[in-house]
This record gives C-alpha cells, sequence and structure tokens, in this order.
C-alpha cells in the first residue's frame, strides 16, 4: 500500500504505556492530525513515526516497507519541532539549506533551492539573514520551509503553532493547508487543538491515554463520535444518560424521545448531542421540561445554559433561530432523534 | 529590561566589597610586581628602589624567548587537548541517566582534590620503567620489554591534561546540559547522521563556549610549574618555573617580576587575538 501504516504500535516507559496498540492506515498525500489531551502519546507516536523514539514493539511501513528498524537520518522526512529547533550559527538560508549540505550538494543548487523555498513560504530576500532577527512567525515558515528542502515523503509537525498569537496561528492553519495540498506530501501534525485540527487535517486521529480512539475525518469525528471521551474532547456536547423500557421506548432525562433506539439488549447509554442541535420551545409534548440559569449572548451565537433533571443542557443559536429567553425562564428542551449518538457509556 | 543608572553615591555601595577585595588582593599585589620588575637587584641583599629597564632587557636573548615560546605552546596544546577529549565526554554524559551524571562528576570531583605533586609523583611511577604502564603493555604481549616514558614531552602533556580535564568538564558541562536536544533530532531528520549532526550543529553553537573553555584552559596551564619539573627534561620547563627559580632560589625578585609580567601580558595578547578573531568570525 502506498503511505504510511502503523501495526500494532506500543511504547513503554517503564511501567507507562505511552502508546498502546496504534494501528492506523494513512494513504498518500493525506493531512493527519493527531489530537488529544498533553500525555495522551500524540507526541511519542509521531517521534516513533520519524525514528527519534524506537517502538517498544510492532511495525512502521512506509510504501509497504519496513521503516521500523531504519535510523532517522535515512528515513527522508521533515520534521517540524514544537521549539522550531533552528539553528542558531546559521543564517536563514544556511539553515533551508542544511540537508542539502548534508547531502553534498554544490553552493550554487544549495542557493537555489533555498531562494525556491523562501518564495514558496513568501519570505523571498531573507537568506542572509541570522535567524535571531526573524519574527516568531517567520521562524515558522523558516522551519517548514527547512523541513520540506528534500521533497520528503513524510511531513511531520509536532504542535508547530503553538508559540504563536492566536490570530497568526489560525492564518498559519489555512497556509499550512494550502501548502500541503500544493505539494501533495503526507503530513502528521500533532496539536491539543481541536478547531485547529478541523480547519487542516482530512483525516482526524483522537488519542487518549495512549491509545488511538477514533481516526476518521473531521466532520465524522463531530457527527458521529466512537465514545464520550471523544465526543466531549471534540467541541462542545451534552452528554446525557438515556435509559430504555421494557417495550424499547427510550428516555432522556425521564422523558421519552421518540425514534431513538439503543443498541438492543441494552438498558442504559449515553448520548450525546451537540449544543447547536438542542432547540428550545414551549413546555409540553416531548420537550423535556427546563429552567434556563445563564444565557451568555455573543453576538454572533448565543449559548442558553438549562438546567433539566439535575443537568446543565447547554444550547447554541443564531440571534434570528432562538426565541427569547432570559433566566429563570421555564422553556421545553427538544432533543430530535436524528441528532442524537448513542454512545457505549 | 531597562536599568536606571546609578545616580548616588549609595547607589554604587553594592560594588564596594568586591571593589576592596580586588584592590587588596590584586591590583595593589600586581603594581608591586611591576614596580619591583623595574627595581634594581641587590647581590647581597634583595633589591633597591630604582628605575631601569635591565630586568626586561635581560630576558630578549633567543634563550628566554625559547621558554616563552614552549610555555605558551604547551599551554595552547593542553587546552586544544582538554576540549577535544572533554567536549565529547561531557556530551555523552550529558545524554546518560542523571544518577549516572552525578556518579561521574562525583569522581570528576575527587580529583581535583588531589595537589598537583602528588597528581605528578603519581604520573612518574606510571611513566617509570619499573613500575609503570609498560610493564602491563609486556604482560599482555603488546611490548617486548618495559621502557621508561619519562622524562619526556608527552609525559609533561599528559600529566597537564590530566590535571586540568576536570575543570574542562565542570565548564563545559552546564552549557551542554542547556543545549536544547531538538537541535540535534532536527539534524537527524534533516538527514545527518549523529556523528554529523555532533560535529556541524552541537560544535558551531557552542563555539562561544568552546573558545571560553580554551582560555580558561589554557591560562590555568601557563601556571603549572611543578609537573614539567617532575615529568620533563629540562628543555621542557616553563617560564613559571623560571620565575620561579629566579624568585626563590636566586633571590633575583626584579627579574623574576618582569618575566611574571612579560607573561601576563603575553597571554592576555594572545586571549585578546583569540576574542578578536571570534568576533570576526561571528560578523561574517
Amino acid at each position: 500500500m502506498s503511505g504510511l501504516e502503523l501495526k500494532d504500535i506500543t511504547k513503554t516507559f517503564g511501567n507507562f504505556r505511552a502508546v498502546d496498540t496504534a494501528n492506523l492506515s494513512v494513504p498518500h498525500g493525506k493531512f493527519v492530525c493527531l489530537l488529544g489531551p498533553s500525555g495522551c502519546g500524540k507526541t511519542t507516536l509521531l517521534r516513533m513515526i520519524a525514528g527519534l523514539e524506537e517502538p517498544t514493539s510492532g511495525e512502521i511501513l512506509l510504501d509497504g516497507t519496513d521503516i521500523t528498524p531504519m535510523p532517522t537520518h535515512k528515513r527522508n522526512l521533515g520534521m517540524v519541532f514544537q521549539s522550531l529547533a533552528l539553528f542558531p550559527h546559521l543564517s536563514v538560508g544556511d539553515n533551508i539549506a542544511y540537508p542539502l549540505r548534508i547531502r553534498g550538494a554544490s553552493r550554487d543548487e544549495q542557493k537555489k533551492r533555498s531562494d525556491e523555498l523562501l518564495k514558496l513560504i513568501h519570505l523571498p530576500g531573507f537568506a542572509d539573514r541570522p535567524v535571531a532577527k526573524l519574527s516568531g512567525g517567520q521562524r515558522q515558515r523558516v522551519a517548514i520551509a527547512r523541513a520540506l528542502a528534500l521533497s520528503p515523503k513524510l511531513f511531520l509537525l509536532d504542535e508547530p503553532l503553538s508559540a504563536l498569537d492566536a490570530k497568526l496561528r489560525e492564518a498559519m492553519q489555512v497556509e499550512l493547508r494550502q501548502l500541503q495540498q500544493r505539494l501533495g506530501i503526507t503530513t502528521f501534525v500533532v496539536t491539543h487543538d481541536q478547531r485547529e485540527a478541523m480547519t487542516m487535517a482530512d483525516l482526524v486521529v483522537v488519542m487518549g491515554n495512549g491509545k488511538i480512539l477514533q481516526a476518521a475525518p473531521p466532520i465524522e469525528i463531530y457527527r458521529k463520535p466512537a465514545d464520550a471521551f471523544v465526543a466531549d474532547f471534540i467541541g462542545m456536547t451534552n452528554l446525557l444518560d438515556a435509559t430504555a423500557d421494557r417495550v424499547g421506548r427510550v428516555s432522556v432525562l425521564g422523558q421519552a424521545i421518540p425514534n431513538l433506539t439503543i443498541p438492543e439488549g441494552l438498558t442504559k447509554a449515553s448520548v450525546s448531542i451537540r449544543p447547536e442541535d438542542v432547540h428550545l420551545g414551549p413546555v409540553g409534548g416531548d420537550a423535556i421540561a427546563g429552567t434556563v440559569t445563564f444565557v451568555r449572548d455573543l453576538g454572533g451565537t448565543i449559548e442558553t445554559f438549562i438546567e433539566a433533571g439535575g443537568k446543565t443542557i447547554v444550547a447554541v443559536a443564531t440571534p434570528r433561530e432562538r426565541p427569547e429567553v432570559v433566566a429563570g425562564q421555564q422553556v421545553g428542551v427538544i432533543l430530535p432523534a436524528e441528532a442524537c449518538v448513542v454512545l457505549k457509556s | 529590561m531597562k536599568r536606571e543608572a546609578p545616580k548616588s553615591i549609595a547607589d554604587y555601595s553594592p560594588l564596594f566589597f568586591p571593589g576592596l577585595m580586588l584592590i587588596v588582593f590584586f591590583v595593589i599585589p600586581f603594581s608591586t610586581m611591576i614596580a619591583v620588575s623595574f627595581f634594581q637587584r641587590d647581590p647581597s641583599g634583595f633589591y633597591t628602589p630604582d628605575f631601569v629597564f635591565s630586568n626586561y632587557a635581560r630576558f630578549l636573548t633567543p634563550f628566554f624567548g625559547k621558554v616563552l615560546g614552549f610555555s605558551l605552546m604547551l599551554a595552547v596544546m593542553v587546552a586544544i587537548c582538554c576540549v577535544v577529549i572533554a567536549f565529547p565526554f561531557t556530551f555523552l554524559l550529558t545524554k546518560r541517566p542523571r544518577k549516572v551524571q552525578t556518579i561521574w562528576l562525583v569522581c570528576l570531583l575527587s580529583v581535583l582534590s588531589l595537589s598537583e605533586v602528588i597528581i605528578g609523583f603519581a604520573w612518574s611511577t606510571l611513566f617509570s620503567r619499573t613500575a609503570g604502564i609498560t610493564n602491563l603493555f609486556v604482560a599482555i604481549g603488546v611490548m617486548k620489554e618495559p621502557v621508561a616514558l619519562l622524562p619526556s614531552f608527552w609525559a609533561v602533556l599528559t600529566g597537564m591534561v590530566y590535571q586540568a580535564l576536570p575543570y574542562t568538564i565542570l565548564v563545559l558541562y552546564p552549557a551542554l546540559v542547556r543545549l536544547d536536544p531538538t537541535l540535534l533530532e532536527a539534524a537527524r531528520t534533516l538527514g545527518a547522521s549523529p556523528v554529523r549532526a555532533f560535529v556541524n550543529v552541537v560544535v558551531p553553537a557552542l563555539r562561544n563556549t568552546i573558545v571560553a573553555t580554551l582560555i580558561m584552559v589554557f591560562v590555568f596551564a601557563l601556571g603549572s610549574y611543578l609537573l614539567p619539573q617532575i615529568l620533563g627534561r629540562p628543555s621542557h620547563w616553563t617560564l613559571s618555573v623560571l620565575i620561579t627559580d629566579q624568585a626563590i632560589y636566586q633571590s633575583n625578585m626584579p627579574f623574576a617580576a618582569a618575566m611574571a609580567v612579560f607573561l601576563v601580558l603575553m597571554s592576555l595578547a594572545l586571549v585578546g587575538l583569540t576574542l578578536l578573531v571570534g568576533r570576526r568570525e561571528n560578523a561574517l
């Protein structure tokens, strides 16, 4: 298979399982985001792909060949580190040309390629500047250019944008995605920012406690989370308990929800519903009765917090859709069955 | 951070104590020495105050020139050997677990507790024909019969490198511990083998530290006067040996002082030159 494949990758540090039997198959040219809270093993997984860390067991296949025993410098990859790791003693141009220098390219070739890359990252004419004189965003680009200098098969980035301010980060996300599309290079980005993952990725890999919990396109992760952890980690969600009675009717917070089913044989399950899918209406009918506790009007959207059956439900809507509610008001909460995702609890 | 310039005398008060120490223990003795170097020697007594250049004129001879040249060359070689050995060693040491590092550092510190005399005699035994390391080589069949490795230039060099090595490691250690390990990893992901990455990333990134360490070991080695006498021939004696000889055994203080002043000036010039060259390269 062309692309990258991880087979039962496990990495232990002493008694700690940093990565636990990770299996993943990424076709060539895809943009993958490894997403998860800190300490979930995503960086360790990336470092194993880079060869900076050796898996305790398992195999890494690149285009069908096992690269697990191959040392880092023979893997033909480009990596951007969280600290960027630009060489302080070299100029911008020499930093970018470093991999070419290692391979014995002539001075002219090095210059040509570094100029080409500087144009690609919108920093033409920066070749002779010292690295220390660059701004954070410029350094970021130089690190990216250096990693791409040899047109590697794999492009790995470890929390590359975490040092930038919010506005620059958003711009760089778009730029990075466009760059990857233009070059068609298989890319792995480690991030803990789900927004970043949603912006850039073809494939989001959610990790928790060393395990890969779900690997799917961003919208699928959002719409059909595999379990409660994923649902909670990606975006805002309402996690509610659902119970089924003997005739198979499912109720949430004591209110029967028409058309909602949970797997046969179970009497209890968790239901995840996104705030924007929660509708508010008058009390009565199929609606769950609740009390509005807080309204956060952000201008573009309104978040309404409703207390119902001892749980807080969040509903989000645009001002046009939302009936005017105030704190303390009694409302009916409608959970459309088609928007509810039933999770194993 | 911008600091305000000190305004009143009280603002300078933190400088008084170090300033006093510097004056009492450096400026006064060194000025005395400079003064003495211009005095006239009194063969029957000590010296008489005067202002003559004869002390300086006396060592403008090929003999003293050679000794001075040898002293500087020896110190430079000791500095280079120490850094060449200590730099990779310290680098590898910082990659070991914390516990292992502590044990090594404690062992190295314990070497510092040895006096120059003990080091000298220990090496003179090790290099001797009767009890030296060549006996070991004979035992394992590398050599036919034991030989004496001293007195020789290499014995002097070995002894001095041994003495200066712990200092070198202790000076290099903090800089190498602080070095960002991802620099090396980045070089490896860009296709450099670990050895290559070390040579063209770690070494240049720490160039200033290396230059500072070279200068420190150089100055340290310049003052050594026991080891050359214990392990070398008279032709391996350094200017420090001659200074000691003049000051203590010949009672010629003015001449010893003149030599000492000259040695200080020469080493300052050399250090200045190194820094100047370093700065020019940095500017490129």
